[in-house]
Protein backbone atom coordinates (compact mmCIF):
# COMPACT_ATOMS: atom_id res chain seq x y z
CA UNK A 1 0.00 0.00 0.00
CA UNK A 2 1.77 3.35 -1.03
CA UNK A 3 1.58 6.38 0.70
CA UNK A 4 -0.81 9.16 -0.18
CA UNK A 5 0.54 13.19 0.77
CA UNK A 6 -3.11 15.63 1.66
CA UNK A 7 -2.87 16.63 -1.25
CA UNK A 8 -3.15 13.15 -3.43
CA UNK A 9 -6.67 14.46 -4.32
CA UNK A 10 -5.85 17.16 -5.86
CA UNK A 11 -2.82 15.69 -8.21
CA UNK A 12 -5.74 13.56 -9.54
CA UNK A 13 -8.67 16.22 -9.92
CA UNK A 14 -5.75 17.29 -12.09
CA UNK A 15 -5.10 14.48 -13.92
CA UNK A 16 -1.62 13.67 -13.04
CA UNK A 17 0.61 10.95 -14.04
CA UNK A 18 1.45 9.58 -10.96
CA UNK A 19 4.28 6.97 -9.40
CA UNK A 20 5.36 5.22 -7.17
CA UNK A 21 8.53 7.15 -5.42
CA UNK A 22 9.97 5.41 -2.59
CA UNK A 23 6.18 4.44 -1.24
CA UNK A 24 4.71 7.35 -1.27
CA UNK A 25 1.83 7.38 -4.69
CA UNK A 26 3.52 10.94 -5.74
CA UNK A 27 2.88 12.93 -9.23
CA UNK A 28 5.55 12.75 -11.95
CA UNK A 29 3.67 14.70 -14.16
CA UNK A 30 0.96 16.83 -14.92
CA UNK A 31 0.97 17.78 -18.20
CA UNK A 32 4.24 17.75 -20.42
CA UNK A 33 7.18 17.81 -18.01
CA UNK A 34 9.12 20.21 -20.04
CA UNK A 35 6.49 23.00 -20.41
CA UNK A 36 6.70 22.59 -16.03
CA UNK A 37 10.34 22.83 -15.77
CA UNK A 38 9.51 26.23 -18.40
CA UNK A 39 7.01 27.44 -16.25
CA UNK A 40 9.58 27.48 -12.89
CA UNK A 41 12.28 28.97 -15.24
CA UNK A 42 10.11 31.73 -16.13
CA UNK A 43 7.14 32.43 -14.05
CA UNK A 44 6.33 29.99 -11.37
CA UNK A 45 5.44 26.22 -10.44
CA UNK A 46 4.61 24.41 -7.23
CA UNK A 47 5.50 20.94 -6.07
CA UNK A 48 3.84 18.94 -3.08
CA UNK A 49 7.14 18.20 -1.18
CA UNK A 50 5.16 16.65 1.81
CA UNK A 51 6.53 13.22 1.27
CA UNK A 52 9.82 15.11 3.31
CA UNK A 53 10.15 14.02 6.52
CA UNK A 54 9.52 17.36 9.16
CA UNK A 55 11.59 16.80 12.46
CA UNK A 56 11.39 19.04 15.17
CA UNK A 57 14.43 18.93 17.45
CA UNK A 58 14.14 20.87 20.93
CA UNK A 59 16.05 20.74 23.91
CA UNK A 60 18.48 22.28 26.28
CA UNK A 61 21.60 20.34 24.34
CA UNK A 62 19.63 20.43 21.01
CA UNK A 63 22.50 22.37 19.79
CA UNK A 64 25.10 19.84 21.18
CA UNK A 65 23.55 16.99 19.77
CA UNK A 66 23.50 18.70 15.98
CA UNK A 67 27.03 19.32 16.53
CA UNK A 68 27.51 16.02 17.09
CA UNK A 69 25.16 14.74 14.43
CA UNK A 70 25.82 16.61 11.92
CA UNK A 71 29.07 17.01 9.00
CA UNK A 72 28.48 21.05 9.00
CA UNK A 73 28.48 23.28 12.30
CA UNK A 74 24.76 24.38 13.66
CA UNK A 75 26.82 26.58 15.60
CA UNK A 76 27.47 28.94 12.56
CA UNK A 77 23.44 29.89 13.33
CA UNK A 78 23.32 32.69 15.34
CA UNK A 79 20.34 34.34 13.57
CA UNK A 80 16.64 33.28 13.95
CA UNK A 81 15.66 31.51 11.03
CA UNK A 82 18.63 31.10 9.38
CA UNK A 83 19.15 27.54 7.54
CA UNK A 84 21.83 25.50 7.01
CA UNK A 85 22.34 22.63 4.35
CA UNK A 86 24.30 19.30 5.84
CA UNK A 87 25.50 16.13 4.86
CA UNK A 88 24.46 13.59 8.11
CA UNK A 89 27.37 10.68 8.00
CA UNK A 90 27.92 7.44 9.07
CA UNK A 91 30.86 6.29 11.11
CA UNK A 92 32.65 5.60 8.30
CA UNK A 93 31.96 9.25 6.84
CA UNK A 94 29.43 7.41 3.89
CA UNK A 95 26.22 10.13 3.92
CA UNK A 96 23.60 8.55 5.28
CA UNK A 97 21.42 11.71 4.34
CA UNK A 98 21.88 15.29 3.32
CA UNK A 99 19.01 17.72 5.08
CA UNK A 100 18.49 21.28 5.71
CA UNK A 101 18.25 22.52 9.66
CA UNK A 102 16.32 25.51 10.54
CA UNK A 103 17.40 27.81 13.48
CA UNK A 104 15.00 29.14 15.92
CA UNK A 105 16.79 29.05 19.06
CA UNK A 106 20.14 26.72 20.59
CA UNK A 107 17.35 24.51 21.63
CA UNK A 108 14.84 24.61 18.83
CA UNK A 109 15.63 23.58 15.38
CA UNK A 110 13.96 22.14 12.70
CA UNK A 111 15.47 19.47 10.41
CA UNK A 112 14.33 18.14 6.67
CA UNK A 113 15.10 15.18 5.43
CA UNK A 114 14.30 13.06 2.42
CA UNK A 115 11.44 10.59 2.21
CA UNK A 116 13.19 7.99 0.55
CA UNK A 117 15.44 7.68 3.49
CA UNK A 118 12.81 8.03 6.43
CA UNK A 119 13.11 5.06 8.13
CA UNK A 120 16.70 4.78 8.77
CA UNK A 121 17.15 8.31 8.96
CA UNK A 122 14.21 8.54 12.06
CA UNK A 123 15.82 5.73 13.57
CA UNK A 124 19.52 7.00 12.78
CA UNK A 125 18.27 11.08 14.59
CA UNK A 126 17.01 8.71 17.41
CA UNK A 127 19.80 6.41 18.45
CA UNK A 128 22.66 9.62 18.01
CA UNK A 129 20.11 11.13 20.48
CA UNK A 130 21.15 8.86 23.32
CA UNK A 131 22.85 10.78 25.96
CA UNK A 132 22.20 14.28 24.99
CA UNK A 133 18.94 16.60 26.62
CA UNK A 134 16.89 16.62 23.29
CA UNK A 135 13.31 15.73 21.84
CA UNK A 136 12.90 15.07 18.05
CA UNK A 137 9.65 15.25 17.03
CA UNK A 138 8.19 13.70 13.46
CA UNK A 139 5.75 16.27 12.33
CA UNK A 140 3.45 13.91 10.23
CA UNK A 141 0.87 16.68 10.64
CA UNK A 142 2.80 18.77 8.13
CA UNK A 143 2.33 19.13 5.01
CA UNK A 144 5.17 21.12 2.16
CA UNK A 145 4.73 22.87 -1.00
CA UNK A 146 7.72 24.06 -3.14
CA UNK A 147 6.89 27.20 -4.60
CA UNK A 148 9.53 27.91 -7.02
CA UNK A 149 9.99 30.61 -9.87
CA UNK A 150 11.20 34.58 -11.04
CA UNK A 151 7.50 35.41 -9.80
CA UNK A 152 6.66 32.92 -7.10
CA UNK A 153 7.42 35.21 -4.34
CA UNK A 154 5.17 37.96 -5.81
CA UNK A 155 2.44 35.62 -6.25
CA UNK A 156 2.51 33.80 -2.68
CA UNK A 157 2.35 37.55 -0.85
CA UNK A 158 -0.37 38.15 -3.10
CA UNK A 159 -2.26 35.39 -0.93
CA UNK A 160 -0.75 36.98 2.55
CA UNK A 161 -2.59 39.03 5.32
CA UNK A 162 -0.23 42.09 6.56
CA UNK A 163 1.18 40.66 9.14
CA UNK A 164 2.32 37.36 7.30
CA UNK A 165 3.98 39.88 4.71
CA UNK A 166 5.50 41.86 7.10
CA UNK A 167 7.25 38.72 8.83
CA UNK A 168 8.88 37.41 5.37
CA UNK A 169 9.43 40.82 4.12
CA UNK A 170 13.30 41.75 3.23
CA UNK A 171 13.71 37.36 3.92
CA UNK A 172 17.30 36.85 2.54
CA UNK A 173 17.93 33.52 0.75
CA UNK A 174 18.31 30.40 3.59
CA UNK A 175 15.75 31.55 6.22
CA UNK A 176 12.35 30.33 7.43
CA UNK A 177 10.02 32.34 9.62
CA UNK A 178 6.65 31.30 11.09
CA UNK A 179 4.41 33.86 9.28
CA UNK A 180 1.01 33.04 11.70
CA UNK A 181 -0.06 28.97 10.13
CA UNK A 182 2.43 29.19 8.00
CA UNK A 183 6.06 28.33 8.07
CA UNK A 184 7.58 30.53 5.02
CA UNK A 185 11.31 29.75 3.99
CA UNK A 186 13.51 30.99 1.11
CA UNK A 187 14.86 27.31 0.47
CA UNK A 188 14.15 25.25 -2.87
CA UNK A 189 15.83 22.49 -4.96
CA UNK A 190 15.79 24.18 -8.42
CA UNK A 191 17.69 27.38 -8.85
CA UNK A 192 14.69 29.88 -8.91
CA UNK A 193 13.90 32.15 -6.00
CA UNK A 194 10.72 30.89 -4.28
CA UNK A 195 9.60 29.77 -0.78
CA UNK A 196 9.11 26.52 0.87
CA UNK A 197 5.85 26.63 2.51
CA UNK A 198 5.20 24.66 5.70
CA UNK A 199 1.61 24.10 6.52
CA UNK A 200 -1.02 22.29 8.42
CA UNK A 201 -2.21 18.68 6.61
CA UNK A 202 -5.85 20.17 6.86
CA UNK A 203 -4.91 23.23 5.31
CA UNK A 204 -2.87 21.94 2.36
CA UNK A 205 -5.30 21.72 -0.31
CA UNK A 206 -6.66 25.03 0.26
CA UNK A 207 -3.32 26.40 0.27
CA UNK A 208 -2.64 24.31 -3.10
CA UNK A 209 -6.39 25.12 -4.67
CA UNK A 210 -5.13 29.35 -3.94
CA UNK A 211 -2.15 28.71 -5.66
CA UNK A 212 -4.15 27.44 -8.81
CA UNK A 213 -6.41 29.95 -8.63
CA UNK A 214 -3.58 32.81 -9.67
CA UNK A 215 -1.93 30.28 -12.07
CA UNK A 216 0.72 29.09 -10.05
CA UNK A 217 1.48 25.71 -12.29
CA UNK A 218 1.46 22.38 -10.71
CA UNK A 219 5.03 20.43 -11.24
CA UNK A 220 5.67 17.17 -10.69
CA UNK A 221 8.56 14.83 -9.49
CA UNK A 222 9.92 15.23 -13.44
CA UNK A 223 10.39 18.31 -13.38
CA UNK A 224 12.05 18.83 -10.26
CA UNK A 225 14.54 16.28 -11.44
CA UNK A 226 15.52 18.45 -14.26
CA UNK A 227 15.41 21.87 -12.45
CA UNK A 228 17.64 20.58 -9.61
CA UNK A 229 20.43 19.12 -12.38
CA UNK A 230 20.20 22.19 -13.93
CA UNK A 231 21.11 24.25 -10.58
CA UNK A 232 23.73 21.35 -10.01
CA UNK A 233 22.26 20.02 -6.77
CA UNK A 234 22.78 16.77 -5.57
CA UNK A 235 19.84 14.14 -5.42
CA UNK A 236 20.18 11.20 -2.60
CA UNK A 237 20.34 8.12 -3.72
CA UNK A 238 21.70 9.01 -7.37
CA UNK A 239 24.61 11.59 -6.10
CA UNK A 240 26.06 9.99 -2.83
CA UNK A 241 24.93 7.45 -0.47
CA UNK A 242 25.92 5.31 2.00
CA UNK A 243 29.05 4.07 0.46
CA UNK A 244 30.06 8.03 -0.89
CA UNK A 245 31.84 10.43 1.62
CA UNK A 246 31.03 13.89 0.94
CA UNK A 247 34.45 14.85 -0.59
CA UNK A 248 33.42 12.56 -3.59
CA UNK A 249 30.03 14.55 -4.14
CA UNK A 250 30.19 18.41 -4.51
CA UNK A 251 29.80 18.42 -0.26
CA UNK A 252 33.03 19.30 0.52
CA UNK A 253 32.26 22.79 0.81
CA UNK A 254 29.49 21.87 3.67
CA UNK A 255 31.88 20.08 6.07
CA UNK A 256 32.77 22.52 8.94
CA UNK A 257 36.51 20.97 9.83
CA UNK A 258 36.93 24.11 12.20
CA UNK A 259 36.77 23.91 15.03
CA UNK A 260 39.00 20.80 14.88
CA UNK A 261 37.67 19.57 18.38
CA UNK A 262 34.06 19.06 17.14
CA UNK A 263 34.34 15.43 16.83
CA UNK A 264 30.80 14.79 14.58
CA UNK A 265 29.85 11.32 13.65
CA UNK A 266 32.29 10.15 10.34
CA UNK A 267 34.63 13.05 11.39
CA UNK A 268 37.79 10.61 12.53
CA UNK A 269 36.95 8.63 9.01
CA UNK A 270 36.56 11.66 6.84
CA UNK A 271 40.29 12.78 8.10
CA UNK A 272 41.85 9.55 6.52
CA UNK A 273 39.83 9.86 3.42
CA UNK A 274 40.65 13.31 2.70
CA UNK A 275 44.49 12.72 2.65
CA UNK A 276 44.14 10.40 -0.06
CA UNK A 277 41.02 11.17 -1.83
CA UNK A 278 41.21 10.95 -5.58
CA UNK A 279 37.41 11.23 -6.36
CA UNK A 280 35.30 14.15 -6.96
CA UNK A 281 31.86 15.17 -8.63
CA UNK A 282 31.80 17.48 -11.67
CA UNK A 283 29.10 18.61 -14.17
CA UNK A 284 29.31 17.41 -17.76
CA UNK A 285 27.92 19.22 -20.77
CA UNK A 286 27.15 17.47 -24.08
CA UNK A 287 25.73 19.36 -27.11
CA UNK A 288 25.46 16.73 -29.56
CA UNK A 289 21.97 14.86 -30.06
CA UNK A 290 21.03 12.21 -27.06
CA UNK A 291 21.18 12.03 -23.31
CA UNK A 292 23.37 11.49 -20.40
CA UNK A 293 22.30 9.07 -18.57
CA UNK A 294 23.23 7.31 -15.08
CA UNK A 295 25.23 4.50 -14.74
CA UNK A 296 26.78 5.36 -17.84
CA UNK A 297 30.94 5.09 -18.04
CA UNK A 298 33.29 8.32 -18.05
CA UNK A 299 36.70 8.07 -19.01
CA UNK A 300 39.83 10.15 -19.20
CA UNK A 301 43.42 9.94 -19.13
CA UNK A 302 43.19 9.62 -15.36
CA UNK A 303 41.03 6.88 -15.19
CA UNK A 304 37.56 6.01 -15.38
CA UNK A 305 34.20 7.68 -13.38
CA UNK A 306 30.54 7.51 -13.68
CA UNK A 307 27.60 9.43 -14.48
CA UNK A 308 25.46 10.00 -11.18
CA UNK A 309 22.44 12.02 -12.51
CA UNK A 310 21.61 12.60 -16.01
CA UNK A 311 19.06 14.63 -18.18
CA UNK A 312 18.32 16.56 -20.84
CA UNK A 313 18.04 20.05 -19.63
CA UNK A 314 15.16 21.97 -21.09
CA UNK A 315 16.81 25.25 -20.52
CA UNK A 316 19.52 24.64 -22.56
CA UNK A 317 18.48 22.79 -25.31
CA UNK A 318 21.01 19.75 -24.62
CA UNK A 319 22.08 16.68 -22.05
CA UNK A 320 23.94 17.86 -18.98
CA UNK A 321 25.05 15.16 -15.92
CA UNK A 322 26.89 14.92 -12.55
CA UNK A 323 29.87 12.31 -12.41
CA UNK A 324 32.16 11.19 -9.63
CA UNK A 325 35.31 11.32 -11.92
CA UNK A 326 39.16 11.09 -10.87
CA UNK A 327 40.07 14.81 -9.19
CA UNK A 328 42.91 14.60 -12.25
CA UNK A 329 40.44 14.95 -14.85
CA UNK A 330 40.86 17.51 -17.89
CA UNK A 331 38.37 19.64 -19.90
CA UNK A 332 36.95 17.27 -21.99
CA UNK A 333 36.01 13.22 -21.08
CA UNK A 334 34.71 10.61 -23.23
CA UNK A 335 31.01 8.52 -22.37
CA UNK A 336 30.39 5.46 -23.97
CA UNK A 337 27.04 5.90 -25.00
CA UNK A 338 25.06 3.10 -27.16
CA UNK A 339 28.37 1.47 -27.87
CA UNK A 340 29.93 4.58 -29.34
CA UNK A 341 32.23 6.92 -27.47
CA UNK A 342 30.98 10.37 -27.14
CA UNK A 343 33.23 13.46 -26.10
CA UNK A 344 31.78 15.67 -23.31
CA UNK A 345 32.78 18.43 -21.53
CA UNK A 346 33.88 19.18 -18.42
CA UNK A 347 32.38 21.99 -16.20
CA UNK A 348 31.70 22.73 -12.30
CA UNK A 349 28.41 20.91 -11.70
CA UNK A 350 25.93 24.70 -11.82
CA UNK A 351 24.41 24.93 -15.01
CA UNK A 352 21.73 27.34 -14.52
CA UNK A 353 20.68 29.76 -11.92
CA UNK A 354 17.90 32.25 -12.12
CA UNK A 355 16.69 31.48 -15.51
CA UNK A 356 19.89 31.77 -16.93
CA UNK A 357 22.88 29.58 -18.43
CA UNK A 358 25.93 29.79 -16.29
CA UNK A 359 27.92 27.23 -18.62
CA UNK B 1 -7.66 5.28 -22.48
CA UNK B 2 -5.56 6.65 -25.26
CA UNK B 3 -6.98 7.45 -28.65
CA UNK B 4 -6.56 4.07 -30.81
CA UNK B 5 -7.63 4.93 -34.68
CA UNK B 6 -9.45 1.96 -36.00
CA UNK B 7 -8.16 2.64 -39.51
CA UNK B 8 -4.31 2.06 -38.52
CA UNK B 9 -2.20 -1.03 -37.63
CA UNK B 10 -0.15 -1.38 -34.92
CA UNK B 11 2.21 -3.65 -33.59
CA UNK B 12 2.61 -4.87 -29.65
CA UNK B 13 6.09 -2.64 -29.48
CA UNK B 14 3.95 0.27 -30.01
CA UNK B 15 4.40 1.33 -33.69
CA UNK B 16 1.56 2.48 -35.82
CA UNK B 17 1.04 1.76 -39.85
CA UNK B 18 -0.90 2.73 -41.80
CA UNK B 19 -1.15 1.77 -45.90
CA UNK B 20 -1.26 4.63 -48.18
CA UNK B 21 -1.95 2.73 -51.24
CA UNK B 22 0.76 1.53 -53.81
CA UNK B 23 2.50 -0.33 -51.12
CA UNK B 24 3.42 2.53 -49.47
CA UNK B 25 3.16 2.91 -45.53
CA UNK B 26 3.82 5.54 -43.46
CA UNK B 27 5.05 4.41 -39.57
CA UNK B 28 5.19 6.07 -36.47
CA UNK B 29 4.27 5.33 -32.56
CA UNK B 30 1.29 5.60 -31.01
CA UNK B 31 -0.07 7.89 -28.30
CA UNK B 32 0.52 5.49 -25.44
CA UNK B 33 3.68 5.15 -26.28
CA UNK B 34 4.83 8.74 -26.68
CA UNK B 35 2.67 8.98 -23.00
CA UNK B 36 4.76 6.10 -21.63
CA UNK B 37 8.41 8.28 -22.75
CA UNK B 38 7.10 12.09 -21.88
CA UNK B 39 8.58 14.65 -23.65
CA UNK B 40 10.56 13.78 -26.89
CA UNK B 41 13.94 15.50 -27.21
CA UNK B 42 15.73 13.88 -30.14
CA UNK B 43 15.05 11.54 -33.21
CA UNK B 44 16.88 9.50 -34.91
CA UNK B 45 15.60 8.38 -38.09
CA UNK B 46 16.78 6.35 -40.66
CA UNK B 47 18.25 7.62 -44.34
CA UNK B 48 16.06 7.41 -46.77
CA UNK B 49 17.22 4.25 -49.53
CA UNK B 50 17.98 2.06 -46.51
CA UNK B 51 16.16 -1.23 -46.64
CA UNK B 52 15.50 -2.88 -43.75
CA UNK B 53 14.11 -6.77 -42.22
CA UNK B 54 10.92 -6.69 -39.85
CA UNK B 55 12.38 -5.99 -36.27
CA UNK B 56 15.24 -3.96 -37.11
CA UNK B 57 15.52 -1.12 -34.89
CA UNK B 58 14.89 1.42 -37.18
CA UNK B 59 15.14 4.66 -35.43
CA UNK B 60 15.91 5.74 -31.70
CA UNK B 61 13.00 8.47 -29.86
CA UNK B 62 14.50 9.76 -26.82
CA UNK B 63 12.79 11.45 -24.16
CA UNK B 64 13.32 13.55 -20.71
CA UNK B 65 13.45 10.13 -19.59
CA UNK B 66 14.35 7.25 -21.28
CA UNK B 67 16.01 6.36 -25.06
CA UNK B 68 13.48 3.84 -26.81
CA UNK B 69 14.04 2.26 -30.24
CA UNK B 70 11.60 1.80 -32.90
CA UNK B 71 11.76 -1.42 -35.16
CA UNK B 72 10.48 -1.95 -38.40
CA UNK B 73 6.84 -3.28 -38.75
CA UNK B 74 7.30 -4.25 -41.83
CA UNK B 75 10.20 -5.17 -44.43
CA UNK B 76 10.82 -2.46 -47.21
CA UNK B 77 12.97 0.44 -48.36
CA UNK B 78 12.73 3.74 -46.79
CA UNK B 79 11.66 6.08 -48.97
CA UNK B 80 10.79 9.50 -47.38
CA UNK B 81 11.66 10.72 -43.96
CA UNK B 82 9.54 13.20 -41.58
CA UNK B 83 12.46 15.90 -41.55
CA UNK B 84 10.40 18.03 -39.05
CA UNK B 85 11.28 16.30 -36.26
CA UNK B 86 14.93 17.32 -36.41
CA UNK B 87 13.77 20.64 -35.04
CA UNK B 88 10.47 19.42 -33.29
CA UNK B 89 10.60 16.32 -31.50
CA UNK B 90 7.55 17.57 -29.58
CA UNK B 91 5.23 16.96 -32.87
CA UNK B 92 5.16 13.38 -31.58
CA UNK B 93 3.88 13.87 -28.35
CA UNK B 94 1.22 16.63 -29.59
CA UNK B 95 0.36 14.54 -33.00
CA UNK B 96 1.57 11.05 -32.92
CA UNK B 97 -0.77 9.81 -35.51
CA UNK B 98 -0.37 12.83 -37.71
CA UNK B 99 2.23 15.18 -37.60
CA UNK B 100 4.63 13.09 -35.68
CA UNK B 101 5.07 10.52 -38.13
CA UNK B 102 8.76 8.89 -38.40
CA UNK B 103 9.36 7.88 -41.63
CA UNK B 104 7.95 6.16 -45.21
CA UNK B 105 8.12 2.88 -46.28
CA UNK B 106 7.39 0.85 -50.00
CA UNK B 107 6.89 -2.68 -48.68
CA UNK B 108 8.91 -5.62 -50.14
CA UNK B 109 5.65 -8.08 -49.57
CA UNK B 110 2.13 -6.23 -48.99
CA UNK B 111 0.84 -9.64 -47.41
CA UNK B 112 3.20 -8.40 -44.26
CA UNK B 113 0.53 -6.11 -43.45
CA UNK B 114 -2.24 -9.06 -42.59
CA UNK B 115 0.05 -9.93 -39.48
CA UNK B 116 0.11 -6.65 -37.49
CA UNK B 117 -2.88 -5.72 -35.06
CA UNK B 118 -5.51 -4.57 -35.60
CA UNK B 119 -6.81 -1.63 -33.00
CA UNK B 120 -8.40 -3.85 -31.23
CA UNK B 121 -5.83 -6.23 -31.00
CA UNK B 122 -3.23 -3.32 -30.20
CA UNK B 123 -5.85 -2.25 -27.21
CA UNK B 124 -5.79 -6.10 -26.02
CA UNK B 125 -1.97 -5.94 -26.15
CA UNK B 126 -1.53 -2.35 -24.12
CA UNK B 127 -4.17 -3.65 -21.39
CA UNK B 128 -1.85 -6.41 -20.60
CA UNK B 129 0.86 -4.21 -19.73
Amino acid sequence: MTKQTNLHAKHLEAGAKMVDFFGWDMPIRYGSQIDEHNAVRTDAGMFDVSHMTIVDAKGEQAQAYLRHLLANDVAKLTVKGKALYSGMLNEEGGVIDDLIVYYFAQDDYRLVVNSATREKDVAWLNKQAEGFDVELTVRDDLSMIAVQGPNAQAKVQSLLNDNQKAIIADMKPFFGHQAEELFIATTGYTGEAGYEIIVSNEQAADLWQQLLNIDVLPCGLGARDTLRLEAGMNLYGQDMDETIHPLAANMGWTVAWEPADRNFVGRQALEAIRETNDMKLVGLVMEAKGVLRSGLKVTCDAGEGVITSGTFSPTLGFSIAMARVPKAIGDTAVVEMRKKGVEVKVVKPNFVRNGKSVL
Amino acid sequence: MSNIPAELKYTSTHEWIRHEGDGVVTIGITEHAQDLLGDLVHVDLPDEGDTFATGDDVAVVESVKAASDVYAPVSGEVIEINEDLEDSPELINSDAFGDGWLFKLKLEDVSELESLLDAEGYEGAIDEE
